[in-house]
């Protein structure tokens, strides 16, 4: 039988780190995801795994050692909040053009700006739409409890070596810092050398007699090359989109109405779903899990039959686009938010649902 | 069963671990628990909350604005708090830190004089258990087992020897606890 244990959203990203044989992490402290990096100096596993864990001198200097150790083919990851994840951005955008796996955990804070240190999912369009510049995506995973914390980190780099991209685990403040019941499973150990070559061929690990070189750039001056490479990207998003949206339903069978929600949100929306149908409303929510690729399928499926959608989200109206672009004129999309690091409760969500659908 | 807690005072009076332990015994008893501090820019000295939810199934929010159990540690959060006690519920708290007793009839209001309790056993630093103890008294839904299984999770293996004195401070605490006013609903 699995262990369970006691653990806050930041320490099962750390202690899930070590135990599913990542190389390296490389971070720099910031609220309110400063016990991740806190955990893992706690639990020394340099001295267990070999796993590195390096406190940097910034957040550009954290994503640029991740882009370096990703180059050798190694399980690497970082964590920050959104105006650390702001900073690294450009890494970001280098590690997706030179095609390199790696996770980036966002717990977010509200912004924009310094802003405040409470929760917020308002780094949405950042995540999904891109953050750093050029025609790229990371794919996005959003957790919504601290063992989806613990087990997205594995997944995460599962996605990143199966694609050769950045995973970005897009987690709030409440996330990071709720504490709940973790299974953890049997320990993954490091790769071997011999392992790394297996699963990353591409790896700058040293060029052995006959091979070619291994080349991990991003710049292409020769338009038609860059064009070509454009077009592969185009391609592995394609993939991934067709193979990897995955989502959770909560009552949308018989529903009349729907609440799409990410993370915490879809937690405090299932809440208010339990209200709305104890008097008699046919509530349910569609949980995005993966954001990148969004489950625009699932949701055009859903608006085709239900009364109305409502996007519930801790910013001022960002996946709602996506619900609505999804949606397409099947059902009316309305939008709740709050900001600033306020958190709506679920009776706050079913009064804006009633106002919403002019229901009582 | 579904408890929805609160427990709230000073930074320092162990509020956040009072909240761990008790959510590490319920786990120990294959409850589902969650256990959310406030986080904002607090300080030492300030005042320190955290909701608890234990529950036997899924537990869907684990933001709360109303709670079954109020546990009030000082002035401050016994003004904040009691008004958000539901109708039945109960309300601990510790007469050391209030000037005002709490005035709800609708609830069940006692008391923990647990800065005795923690001087009786000569270390300050079980203040928090004596509390929880007077909880548990109340709302008996654990073990004692389960609790202790608790103990020994939550404390780090250096303080080992701190268990055996945590569990005298919950059981002083359980006798220790005062009805002041019961429920009139």
């Amino acid at each position: 039988m699995a262990e369970k244990i006691l653990l806050k959203g930041n320490e099962a990203i750390a202690i899930s780190a070590i135990r599913n044989g990542v190389d390296g992490f490389f971070g720099y402290p910031i609220t309110p995801q400063s016990e991740v990096m806190e955990t893992l100096m706690k639990e020394k596993p340099w001295e267990t795994t070999g796993m590195v864990v390096l406190q940097a001198e910034s957040e550009v200097a954290s994503i640029n050692m991740v882009y370096g150790g990703a180059c050798c083919g190694k399980k690497v990851m970082t964590s920050s909040s959104s105006p650390g994840i702001s900073l690294m951005s450009e890494g970001i955008s280098y590690i997706a053009g030179a095609e390199l796996p790696c996770v980036v955990v966002d717990v977010m804070r509200g912004g924009p700006g310094l802003g405040t240190i409470q929760p917020s999912q308002s780094d949405y369009s950042q995540s999904v739409k891109g953050g750093g510049h050029g025609d790229y995506h990371c794919i996005v995973i959003a957790p919504a409890s601290a063992q989806d914390m613990y087990d997205f980190v594995d997944w995460g780099f599962e996605l990143a070596f199966k694609y050769r991209n950045p995973v970005i685990i897009l987690a709030d403040g409440i996330i990071g810092q709720l504490m709940e019941k973790v299974e953890i499973h049997p320990v993954k150990p490091r790769r071997t050398d011999a392992e790394i070559l297996a699963v990353a061929p591409w790896a700058t690990t040293g060029k052995p007699a006959g091979r070619e070189r291994n080349i991990i750039t991003s710049l292409s001056l020769e338009a038609n090359t860059q064009e070509a490479f454009n077009r592969k990207l185009l391609a592995k998003y394609d993939a991934i989109r067709e193979n990897e949206v995955k989502f959770s339903e909560y009552l949308t069978e018989d529903a009349e109405y729907i609440f799409v929600a990410f993370g915490c949100s879809s937690r405090i929306c299932e809440a208010a779903t339990d209200m709305l149908r104890e008097e008699g409303i046919r509530a349910g929510v569609l949980r995005p899990i993966t954001l990148y690729p969004f489950p625009e399928k699932e949701i055009a499926r859903l608006a085709s039959k239900v009364k109305s959608m409502m996007s519930i989200e801790l910013n001022l109206g960002q996946m709602v686009e996506d619900v609505r672009l999804a949606v397409n004129g099947r059902c009316p999309v309305g939008f709740y938010g709050r900001q600033g690091g306020n958190v709506y409760t679920p009776e706050e969500i079913a009064d804006a649902f009633r106002k919403f659908n002019n229901l009582k | 069963m579904k408890e929805e807690i609160i427990i709230a005072g000073f930074g320092g009076q162990g509020v956040l671990s009072m909240g761990k332990i008790l959510a590490y015994s319920a786990i120990m008893q294959d409850l589902e628990v969650t256990w959310m501090p406030s986080y904002g820019p607090e300080m030492r000295g300030g005042t320190a909350n955290v909701c608890v939810i234990v529950s036997d199934r899924k537990i869907s929010s684990p933001i709360i604005t109303r709670y079954d159990t109020a546990v009030i540690l000082n002035q401050q959060s016994l003004d904040k708090f009691e008004q958000n006690v539901k109708p039945g519920g109960l309300l601990v708290y510790d007469p050391s830190g209030i000037t005002r007793v709490p005035e709800r009839k609708d609830i069940t209001v006692c008391s923990i004089d647990a800065i005795e309790v923690a001087a009786e056993l000569g270390n300050s630093k079980v203040y928090n258990m004596a509390v929880l103890g007077a909880y548990l008294k109340m709302r008996p839904f654990l073990n004692m087992e389960n609790v202790v299984k608790g103990l020994e999770k939550s404390i780090p293996a250096r303080y080992a020897d701190m268990i055996q004195k945590n569990r005298e401070a919950i059981e002083k605490g359980m006798e220790k606890v005062k009805i002041i006013s019961e429920s009139a609903l």
